[in-house]
């Protein structure tokens, strides 16, 4: 479903990407993992053509994106939800109109519907009756459940999650967690995480690609990420600091 | 070439093109997307309406000073009467057009460069841009369209007032004859001058907007960035006002009044 082949990219003289390659298949979900400023959020937003490589391809569904302008890419990312790090929702509205932006001029959905599917939403995040709340009025973690509610109104076949668990307490992370996993589940999206949280990695991915050294180091069952005796991979794991 | 001196005309090259292919993009946008009812209105009310009060007092200040300035020049030469005209013609193709321009680059092109910079580094502009939606489309389009269509309105309103205000301090301060003012006030201030004022009204509307949007998108990150996007939406959309109202004058002037 998603194809990232040899992707390059460079801020001024500093390489961030260089020659990032890996697959993600159909209704997976693929955590991505690595050091902070490593180029993880830089990575997701090239998927999602955010950003576009200096060389390289990203695949979606068989179509090269990274040389498609800002028009043809707004039909493939109809195919994607996207939940950012500071939820990046609209300060100037409500958390109703928030969730509800996507079906702004869709004349097929009536008023009734809209507000139902916002309603419909908002409960699988676990976020009832809060649609007339400012963004502002509502703490970290219900952003990001306002966001994810944002990302999956629409029924993309992908979400992407940009440290969806970053600031919030252990017990947010954790439900946080439970609400990926059971988005991905119920919803049968795709699903590519990025994150530095291992716990969060753990219970999210099917599997996890480690992002070490502008590139992709190493990906595998979380199982055999978690055992294995790569120095590399352990220094991460562990969270041991260069000597 | 000194280095610094190549980095500076390779930025100020970019940032020209950047912004070309933003009005390009705006105006391709202008002819083929169909705004939103409701964002053309909340643009028209923020730009328009909440601008009335700074262009109302601007323009009849500036009347006001205007008549008394002349009529202190012209008495000494026993042409009081003409004092009226002169003000007509000034606030018409001149002071009219861009004093509103400047006031509203002031209130209006910094707002409108803090409120899409604040959401360019909060990432509400990527947000949008995931949700199927281009940023042109939906944060440029209605502002440069109620830009293009209230600042006409706002220059006429300033004319007037400042016409008003300059009768009232000539005539009632000052004494001049009534019946002659205005008898060379509507013979000396033509059909062209007002019409001259107004185009000026849309160009610099287009310029306020284009320049705010443009400095709020490219904004670079965190608050000093988007202080930084402000102020230069201010002076960048100021300087230019004022450059273009020479060629316009110039070529309106050719255009309309036929010297």
């Amino acid at each position: 479903m998603i194809e990232v082949r040899d992707l390059k990219r460079s801020f001024g003289p500093q390489p961030i990407l260089n020659g990032v390659s890996f697959d993600i298949a159909k209704g997976e979900a693929l955590v991505i993992i690595g050091r902070s400023g490593g180029g993880k959020s830089v990575l997701l937003k090239h998927i999602i053509g955010l950003l576009q490589p200096d060389s390289g391809q990203v695949v979606i569904d068989g179509e090269d994106i990274t040389r498609m302008n800002e028009r043809e890419l707004i039909r493939v990312r109809r195919k994607f939800g996207m939940v950012f790090q500071g939820a990046a929702l609209f300060d100037s509205m409500n958390v109703a109109e928030n969730v509800a932006f996507a079906f702004r001029r869709q004349p097929q959905f009536t008023a009734k519907e809209i507000a139902h599917k916002v309603a419909e939403a908002l409960d699988m995040v676990e976020l009832p009756n809060v649609e007339q709340k400012r963004p502002s009025e509502l703490s970290g973690g219900m952003r990001k459940r306002v966001g994810l509610a944002r990302a999956i109104i629409y029924q993309p076949a992908i979400v992407l999650y940009d440290e969806p668990t970053t600031g919030l307490d252990p017990i947010v992370s954790d439900s946080i967690d439970h609400l990926i996993r059971r988005v991905t589940e119920r919803l049968k999206v795709t699903t590519v995480v990025v994150t530095h949280d291992m716990r969060s990695a753990r219970r999210v991915g099917d599997r996890i690609a480690l992002l070490h050294n502008k590139k992709i180091y190493v990906t595998g069952p979380p199982e055999d990420i978690f055992a294995s005796t790569d120095p590399v991979v352990r220094q991460f794991i562990d969270g041991v600091a260069d000597p | 070439m000194t280095a610094a001196g190549k980095k500076f005309l390779s930025d100020w090259l970019g940032g020209l093109g950047r912004f070309g292919l933003l009005v390009h993009e705006s105006v391709a946008s202008l002819f083929t997307f169909k705004v939103a009812g409701r964002d053309l209105l909340h643009q028209m009310h923020f730009i328009g309406v909440k601008s009335q009060s700074v262009v109302l007092i601007t323009g009849a200040f500036t009347g006001m000073v205007l008549a008394a300035q002349t009529y202190f020049q012209f008495h000494k030469i026993n042409m009081d009467t003409a004092t009226l005209a002169l003000v007509g013609v000034s606030m018409c193709s001149e002071l009219g057009p861009v004093l509103t321009g400047l006031m509203v680059a002031g209130r209006v092109g910094a707002a409108i460069a803090a409120e899409l910079g604040t959401m360019r580094v909060t990432e509400q502009i990527d947000a949008l841009r995931t949700l199927a939606t281009h940023p042109v489309d939906y944060l440029v389009v209605p502002r440069l369209l109620a830009a293009l269509l209230v600042m006409p309105i706002l220059t006429v309103e300033a004319i007037a007032v400042g016409i008003g205000a300059g009768y009232i301090v000539g005539v009632f301060l000052l004494g001049i004859d009534p019946a002659y003012s205005w008898y060379n006030l509507l013979r000396y201030t033509t059909v062209a001058d007002m019409s001259i004022g107004i185009i000026k009204g849309v160009v610099f509307g287009g310029i306020v907007a284009s320049i705010g949007c443009y400095k709020g998108m490219n904004c670079q990150e965190g608050a000093e960035g988007v202080g930084h996007a402000a102020t230069e939406a201010v002076v960048f959309a100021s300087i230019t006002i004022l450059i273009s109202n020479f060629f316009l004058t110039l070529m309106l002037g050719k255009l309309l009044h036929g010297t």
